[in-house]
């Protein structure tokens, strides 16, 4: 493990207020089918998201992220840019 | 052939909703006939005189008699269409005439008119903001707003519903030497409310690199000492670089518009595809656009009346114990909170028996997934018909149990 592991559990806390099924989180876990998050949900959850890690993650790029390892290594792209 | 899967199968989910829904008995919110309309304020539904809440006919211009007797006069001298593109067969005098208004109206040197509001936004948006170029907009943006960042090339960042400050930590966020188009709307037409554009325009100059836009579409006629919109109520015209708006809301009929003060505004015309490659606006609509905004010039009477009827409807309604979309009126846009589907459209339907058309709005289209009816009112309500409208408010809100 390298500094992966603590943005995938940054990312996680900031999934847990929108998991209200209680999904356990893996790489694999998909906003649309496994936490059945609607397109206001993902709006609030990016939001948050960009202000932990300041960043931005467009909207453009948002339309490729579908799971939450895909959102992480975003990130972590997004961090060293 | 109905149960195989095809093309139509990802709207199978909405399919089932709306059939549950008809299912009970209630009338279709959004398949209403007007069989005959009366005045802009009156229409015949199912054989019944309706007081319309749900126009945004703010001024009342549809049956103006100077602006009915214009677009006759062009009918009978231009004819029905032009059957042509603004950059080639498509431009006659009355379009140049309804440009040449315009441009009185918003005091800027050029204006450039699109077939529909919606093609204003698609056209603008997507034309202004190229590839590595950014467009920041806020959440609750109008569906053409996004629709035209899609269609262009730009990056697309949201910022949170009229949050100043999420606004200008997201431009602190991007990269200084890429061009930007901030794009924000005086009324916000969902809940009714206003932008704090004063706060949001220094945010904006604060970083390098960007342009404004707001859309006015909500705001033309009824805000600012000549009805230009809520950017010029708040006085933050020299700061705004494109104004959008829309014929189908104060000015009564069809079309949209961009105004500029831009030196380079007008090689607009040669490469904004909504623009170029559809015909342009019958001529008796551009004659009744250019009537009506001319006279809008000189509307202050109907602007204060307007305001009246909005505070006395919001006031009433919070008094009957309503829960609306802002706490004080902000615009001619009075939004009626209900729970849910089935309480919105009972509301509705009850309204409607009654006498009163307002629109039903749902998720997406709605903030924060709120299921609410949308009240706009008009210069031309008068005094009895708001007195009426309060009345079959309270009088469905009882029946429904939305109000005790």
């Amino acid at each position: 493990m390298t500094d992966r592991q603590p943005i995938f559990d940054t990312v996680a806390a900031q999934i847990a207020p929108f998991n209200k099924k209680g999904i356990e989180l893996t790489d694999a876990t998909s906003f649309a089918t496994d936490l059945e998050w609607d397109s206001l949900t993902v709006m609030d959850f990016v939001a948050a998201i960009e202000d932990e890690f300041d960043i931005i993650i467009t909207m453009n790029m948002q339309a490729e992220i579908e799971t939450v390892g895909q959102l992480v290594d975003a990130v972590m792209k997004l961090q060293a840019a | 052939m109905t149960n195989s899967r095809d093309l139509f199968s990802k709207f199978d989910a909405l399919i089932a909703e709306r059939e549950a829904l008809l299912a009970t008995g209630v009338r279709d919110p959004f398949a209403i006939v007007m069989d005959e309309v009366k005045s802009p304020t009156l229409a015949v539904i199912k054989g019944k005189d309706t007081i319309l809440l749900g126009t945004y006919n703010y001024m009342g211009m549809t049956f103006d008699p100077d602006v009915v007797a214009a677009g006759k006069k062009a009918l009978d001298d231009f004819g029905a269409g032009t059957t042509g593109s603004r950059v080639l067969n498509g431009t006659y005098q009355g379009h140049r005439e309804v440009e040449d208004a315009l441009k009185e109206f918003y005091g800027t040197s050029s204006a450039m008119v699109f077939s529909t509001g919606y093609q204003a936004n698609l056209g603008m948006i997507s034309t202004l903001a190229g590839k590595g170029d950014y467009v920041v907009l806020d959440a609750d943006s109008h569906a053409s707003i996004y629709d035209g960042c899609f269609l262009g090339d730009a990056e697309i960042v949201r910022f949170r519903h009229n949050s100043v400050e999420d606004l200008n930590k997201r431009l602190g966020r991007l990269p200084a030497d890429a061009l930007k188009l901030v794009v924000l709307e005086g009324v916000y037409s969902m809940l009714g409310d206003v932008a704090p554009l004063p706060q949001m325009v220094a945010a904006v100059r604060s970083h390098e690199n960007c342009m404004i836009l707001v859309d006015e579409a909500h705001g033309m006629g009824f805000f600012g000492a000549h009805g230009r919109g809520v950017y010029e109520e708040q006085g933050v015209e020299k700061d705004v670089d494109f104004v959008v708006g829309t014929f189908s809301k104060s000015v009564g009929t069809v079309g949209g518009f961009c105004v500029s003060n831009h030196p380079k505004f007008e090689i607009l015309r040669l490469v904004c595809r909504p623009y170029v490659f559809t015909a342009s606006l019958p001529p008796s609509v551009v004659a009744t656009a250019a009537t009506s905004i001319r006279k809008l010039m000189h509307a202050g009477e109907k602007r204060a009346h307007l305001w009246k009827n909005s505070q006395r409807l919001h006031k009433g309604l919070t008094d009957l114990g309503f829960t609306l979309g802002t706490k004080e009126p902000q615009s001619a846009i009075i939004a009626v909170i209900l729970t849910d589907q089935a309480q919105a459209v009972a509301m509705w339907q009850t309204l409607l028996e009654l006498g009163l058309y307002v629109n039903m709005a749902r998720p997406p289209a709605t903030p924060a997934g709120t299921f609410l009816l949308r009240c706009s009112l008009c210069a031309e309500h008068s005094d009895e018909q708001v007195g009426q409208i309060i009345g079959i408010f309270e009088a469905a809100g009882r029946a429904v149990g939305v109000i005790a």
